[in-house]
């Protein structure tokens, strides 16, 4: 489906940190109860990742797994791959009451480049979390808000960070993140 | 007169002049000045009118608790008005303006209501306009009109050209005042090794320690506060941040810091205003104290000021209020004054100390300067109006007899110090009656609380009624450790720094000047400046028998205006005190509540301005509706389109075109705003039979159903087609909007009362781009685009299927909200773009026609069917709607059975579900009411229905509408009344209210 398009088709922003749509990116959210084996095994199996602990992402090649909830993960892979995965689980799961589903299209991507202060500061300017490197970093995971809309965010490594929130408000936080990241418009609350 | 020192200024630099303009003439100042100094330097004593008697006021203080000095800063984009000089750095260009004078400050119309202030008394307004009622619109509103308000609003049409932004910062330690007491407290608890934020609300560290002096660790106080602000900024775990005011204090830690970040540099780079958002583990405020004004008659003439802010103009400013300035106090601190004053050359006629016994070491260090001290005396009255030309000495115990008179162009004075609670307070912390001091201070024993029940805020240094150096750093020390100890932090063994303690000779508190005044004295003597309130007026209140201090404040007024009685409270409730005859601890203080000073609307809204003011969500289709030149309406947060007006075309006629068009070949709806839930586990089917009045356990894999949603009290709340997708899958559309309260409403369910149920539901809504493809030629379009057979055969009324239709990976569902026949298509999102320029270019041969939501209205209309939130209000159940159909009787429960067997809900004369048909053809107007016979027993026209929807039908060119009417089923062919806005009323025949194709004919093909 190469004419597929995510909702802002390669948007992209220099400030005090890079803005950028990431475009589409595969995502399927199951629910199930995260605490059991079987959950585990066809993570493990599907994507190649442990099943991350409350608030963490594990990642390994093109997949990760985001906590959503302590009954809900979030499996990241290629766009083209998210129902390949979903009937994957389904299979691993067989008899397992669970729900998969692919919801790549429901979400927006940004990524997220620059100075890990900066970054930083830009998510602490609309998300009520603490962005403090001691309490967030590459592993973590938060599933919170961006000042009025539901979003989640990570750090795939220092100096980056991975947004995302429902399709239909990609405009609105891209222009909130680009807002945050508007020059001279630095905090210095966060030491690189 | 008030002008600069040829020498001195511990803030300014000399070296870079600042010209501004005060209401229109040029002046000059110096970077580091504040507005109020280099006014003060300008001579400018006078700044301002007073809210109600108009009179003359000028400084009275040197920061956050100025009263008068408030000023209309900037032009156009961004003027500002009530900005507060004090607090507001002087910068290069600044234009300010006085406020509340007409026509001019220097002679204004409205100073004649002190000629009346003996028919203005407190209460005035509650008093007088309660009778007669005439009065309220002809004399009382245009007066309170002509003589209200402060700063004028600025101009309607102006938007600020500032930006402003919010953050969010976690600490285990926020200290709130950067002192010295604020820096100690920062210090002993960085050392721990905790996160530590300290704010300022100044742009300068240290307080009032460097001009009040002192010794600490044997250096003086100013290289201890720089010594202090190097070892914080060496360590990586503290944050320091000075024009950064702590607003309030919240629950759980929660605290508003207000940084003005460009204020003093308008329009650089970056916002104007941040404010913090700040999860503190521990706050410790160290914000100081401010001290109190004596009132006695003529307090409030221009010129006469607090000793603390002359000082401070003198010290840090290089500015004198005057050549001449008589001292008045009831303490020893107000001595440092004079000895400022004298040290920068200028003359003190007199101290006034009311004290019998007056003062000690500061006062022997008055006199050897050779400063006339007077013990057990005070001010009777201060002569001048707009400004100070003397004072009239009194003895304090008696009644006003004037002993002697002393020219003078500025008096000092001093009623002790109170320590600033505000931030203590916000959020439950109680306070202490210190009658040595006589002053509130915080109770360490009733500290504001956290979730654990735990103390999570501590005063420290003159917050918290400490006012000796020694003792100010020691009680920071421990209050900086122990907020650390209590984030898990160790503190070490590190002592406090020992400072030099001076001898103070004790306080004795005044609360009118003299003690004896008789009423034309206390009639003159101001309690609140800012809202013209008089020690008289609070006694006349105590009189009246207002024995409360919340009562006493709203009909005074005291402590209402904009410095929320920063200065007046303590003196007003102790004249409240003495007038009930009870100790002023037993009065109390009226609550503090944030913020400790205003903030910007602009810091509050944040980023939410403009694109910014709301999320707008967005369809995949939205950019092609608005390069079509759709007019677009808000359904919930969405945006979609009403109609596709043609170049030239009225909306109407769009409508009417759109629908033309839809029933005679071919429409398209972007209906992907319907909210989608996909609801699966071994026990979806009870749970959806319990969400829905129907049966949808039942429902065939392959097939559609329509449902009813009600609440638990039976109203109907949501509805849509729900699908089945496989044995235990369903797949569940909601209105467009309703997606995440009916998902709410599921999730509750599912979590409180059947947790034990295994189901989960996820919400979809956006991973699909859905359409509708409405019309005769529906079929003709798919059967084009190829790939799924959408016969009748195949596919049939209210039955899906799945395929890759036009290349494109599509579930179709064979439903209908028109009457026609109509295909609603979800492919992903991503595709959804490229899956609608396909339908547009196969449905051109087809005249291929988008429509919007109106026409989808008017056309579901036309078929009687229902829309939530136009047949439904909250109260409407199922069976007003005629829609028992929908109700399973077969099922033991579901969500709102129950309340539907009530009596009420099973009641005849609830109203129900008509068509309305006017006899004319016309259009009822939305939301008229049926009137019948009489009036009820409020004495208003008796009603027997109202309009839900109403449209004018394009199909059937008439007017159709929906309501609901007592009776009404059984009432067909009745002509009842409907009243106009104008007057005039409109007849309509009840009617079925299927106007189109009621045999189905038309989407059964």
């Amino acid at each position: 489906m190469s004419e597929a398009a995510s909702a802002l088709d390669g948007a992209s922003f220099e400030g005090l940190v890079r803005v950028a749509d990431a475009g589409l990116r595969g995502m399927v959210t199951l629910r199930g109860d995260l605490g059991a084996d079987a959950l585990h095994a066809a993570v493990k199996q599907v994507s190649g990742c442990d099943m991350p602990g409350q608030r963490k992402i594990t990642a390994a090649g093109d997949s990760a797994v985001a906590w959503m909830a302590p009954d809900e993960a979030l499996l990241l892979c290629p766009h083209g791959q998210a129902d390949a995965t979903c009937a994957a689980l389904a299979r691993a799961l067989d008899g397992v009451h669970h729900l998969a589903v692919n919801v790549s299209d429901a979400r927006a991507t940004f990524a997220l480049e620059g100075d890990d202060g900066a970054l930083r500061e830009v998510l602490a300017k609309l998300a009520p979390a603490d962005l403090s490197a001691e309490a967030f970093g590459p592993g973590d995971f938060r599933r919170t808000r961006l000042a009025q809309v539901p979003g989640a965010f990570w750090m795939p490594r220092q100096g980056a960070a991975r947004v995302i929130c429902f399709r239909s408000v990609a405009q609105y936080m891209f222009d909130l993140l680009t807002t945050a990241a508007a020059k001279g418009s630095g905090v210095g609350y966060f030491q690189a | 007169m008030s002008t600069r020192l040829a020498t001195g200024g511990r803030l300014i630099d000399r070296s870079r002049l600042q010209s501004f303009t005060f209401n229109g003439a040029r002046m000059t100042g110096f970077a580091g000045d504040t507005l109020a100094s280099a006014l003060l330097a300008n001579d400018r004593m006078m700044l301002g009118r007073s809210f109600k008697y108009h009179r003359p006021r000028g400084l009275v203080a040197s920061g956050a608790e100025e009263p008068n000095a408030l000023v209309g800063l900037g032009h156009g984009a961004r003027f500002e008005p009530n900005q507060r000089a004090t607090t507001t750095e002087l910068f290069d260009g600044a234009q300010m303006i006085s406020q509340n004078h007409w026509p001019s400050l220097e002679y204004d119309i409205g100073a004649v209501n002190q000629a009346f202030a003996r028919f203005l008394p407190a209460g005035f307004y509650y008093k007088m306009f309660l009778f007669p009622r005439v009065f309220w619109k002809h004399v009382y509103e245009p007066f309170v009109r002509q003589s209200a308000g402060l700063g004028k609003a600025p101009d309607a049409e102006t938007r600020d050209a500032d930006t402003y932004e919010h953050f969010y910062a976690y600490t285990d330690v926020l200290v709130i005042g950067g002192g010295v007491a604020g820096l100690q407290a920062a210090l002993a608890a960085g050392r721990t090794g905790a996160r530590v934020l300290l704010i300022e609300q100044t742009p300068h560290w240290g307080g009032r320690a460097p001009v009040d002096g002192g010794e600490v660790a044997d250096q003086p106080v100013d290289d201890f506060v720089n010594q202090c602000v190097a070892d914080l900024e060496a360590m990586p775990n503290v944050t320091l941040r000075t024009r950064c005011m702590g607003a309030g204090v919240y629950d759980h830690g929660y605290v508003l810091g207000y940084e003005r970040i460009s204020d003093h540099a308008p329009g650089m780079d970056g916002p104007r205003h941040r404010l913090w958002r700040i999860r503190a583990r521990q706050v410790v405020t160290a914000t100081g104290a401010i001290e109190r004004p004596l009132s006695f008659a003529g307090n409030d003439v221009p010129g006469v000021m607090l000793a603390s802010g002359l000082r401070d103009y003198v010290v840090n400013w290089g500015v004198s209020a005057g050549d001449r300035t008589v001292v008045v106090t009831n303490n020893d601190d107000a001595y440092r004054t004079a000895i400022a004053l004298r040290h920068a050359g200028l003359e003190v006629p007199v101290i006034l100390d009311a004290r019998a016994a007056g003062g000690g070491a500061l006062a022997d260090a008055a006199r050897e300067l050779g400063i006339r001290v007077e013990n057990g005396k005070g001010i009777a009255r201060v002569t001048g109006s707009k400004r100070v030309t003397g004072v009239a000495i009194c003895a304090q115990a008696g009644e006003g007899a004037v002993l002697e008179e002393v020219p003078c162009d500025a008096v000092a004075m001093s009623g002790g110090w109170s320590p600033v609670v505000h931030l203590w307070s916000h959020c439950g912390g109680k306070l202490t009656w210190d009658e040595g001091s006589a002053m509130f201070r915080p109770d360490a024993d009733r500290a504001p609380t956290g979730h654990d029940g735990a103390p999570f805020v501590t005063a420290c240094g003159a917050a918290n009624g400490e006012f000796d150096l020694a003792a100010i750093l020691k009680d920071a020390h421990a209050a900086g450790q122990a907020a650390a100890r209590a984030t898990g932090h160790k503190p070490g063994r590190k002592a406090a720094p020992k400072a030099q303690a001076g001898e103070e000779a004790p306080l004795e508190p005044v609360w009118l000047m003299p003690q004896g005044a008789g009423i034309k004295l206390r009639m003159k003597a101001w309690l609140d400046y800012q809202n013209d309130v008089k020690v008289s007026d609070v006694q006349l209140a105590a009189r009246e028998g207002y024995e409360s201090v919340e009562h006493t404040k709203r009909y005074t007024t005291l402590g209402m205006a904009t410095d929320q009685g920063k200065l007046s409270n303590i003196n007003g409730l102790a004249i409240l005190s003495d007038a009930l005859g009870q100790p002023i601890p037993q009065t109390g203080t009226t609550t503090f509540r944030p913020p400790y000073t205003p903030i910007s609307f602009g810091a509050i809204a944040g980023e939410a301005r403009g694109p910014l003011f709301q999320p707008i969500r967005r369809t995949p289709i939205h950019d092609w509706h608005e390069a079509q030149g759709a007019y677009m309406e808000p359904v919930g947060q969405w945006q979609r389109p009403y109609c596709f007006p043609q170049p030239g075309e009225s909306h109407d006629d769009a409508v009417a075109r759109e629908i033309r068009a839809t029933r005679d070949s071919l429409g398209l709806l972007d209906a992907s705003t319907l909210g989608k839930l996909i609801v699966k586990g071994p026990d979806a089917g009870r749970f959806m039979d319990m969400m829905y009045t129907n049966m949808m356990s039942t429902l065939a894999v392959g097939k559609c159903r329509y449902g009813l949603m009600c609440s638990e009290n039976g109203f109907l709340m949501d509805d849509g087609v729900v699908a089945r997708l496989s044995d235990d899958t369903w797949l569940c559309h909601t209105t467009t909007g309703g997606a995440e309260r009916v998902h709410a409403h599921m999730e509750e369910f599912l979590q409180t009362e059947w947790w034990d149920w295994q189901v989960y539901v996820v919400n979809v809504t956006e991973q699909y781009a859905q359409f509708g493809v409405v019309g005769p030629n529906a079929r003709k379009v798919l059967e084009k685009l190829g790939g799924v057979d959408v016969s009748k055969e195949a596919l049939a009324f209210m039955q899906w299927t799945e395929g890759t239709l036009a290349g494109v990976d599509s579930r179709i569902f064979r439903i209908s909200f028109s009457g026609e026949l109509s295909y609603e298509i979800a492919v992903p999102a991503s595709m959804g773009r490229a899956f609608w320029d396909r339908l547009l270019t196969a449905g051109k041969e087809y005249g291929v026609t988008p429509y919007g939501t109106e026409a989808l209205h008017v056309m579901r209309a036309e078929k009687g069917f229902i829309m939530i939130g136009d047949e439904t209000d909250g109260t409407v159940i199922p069976q007003d709607l005629g829609l028992n159909w929908a109700i399973s009787k077969k099922k033991d429960d579901y969500i709102g059975k129950r309340a539907q067997a009530r009596s009420h809900m099973v009641d005849p004369d609830r109203w129900k579900l008509v068509g309305l048909e006017t006899l004319d053809g016309s259009v009822l107007p939305d939301g008229a009411y049926a009137v019948g016979e009489g009036v009820n027993a409020n004495g208003q026209r008796v009603v027997q229905g109202r309009v839900t929807s109403t449209y004018h039908s394009p199909t059937l060119d008439r007017g159709i509408a929906m309501g609901l009417v007592l009776h009404g089923p059984d009432r067909m062919g009745e002509v009842l009344e409907f009243p106009r806005l104008d007057g005039s009323v409109v007849q309509a025949r009840l009617v079925d209210q299927v106007w189109y194709d009621k045999d189905g004919d038309k989407q059964n093909v």
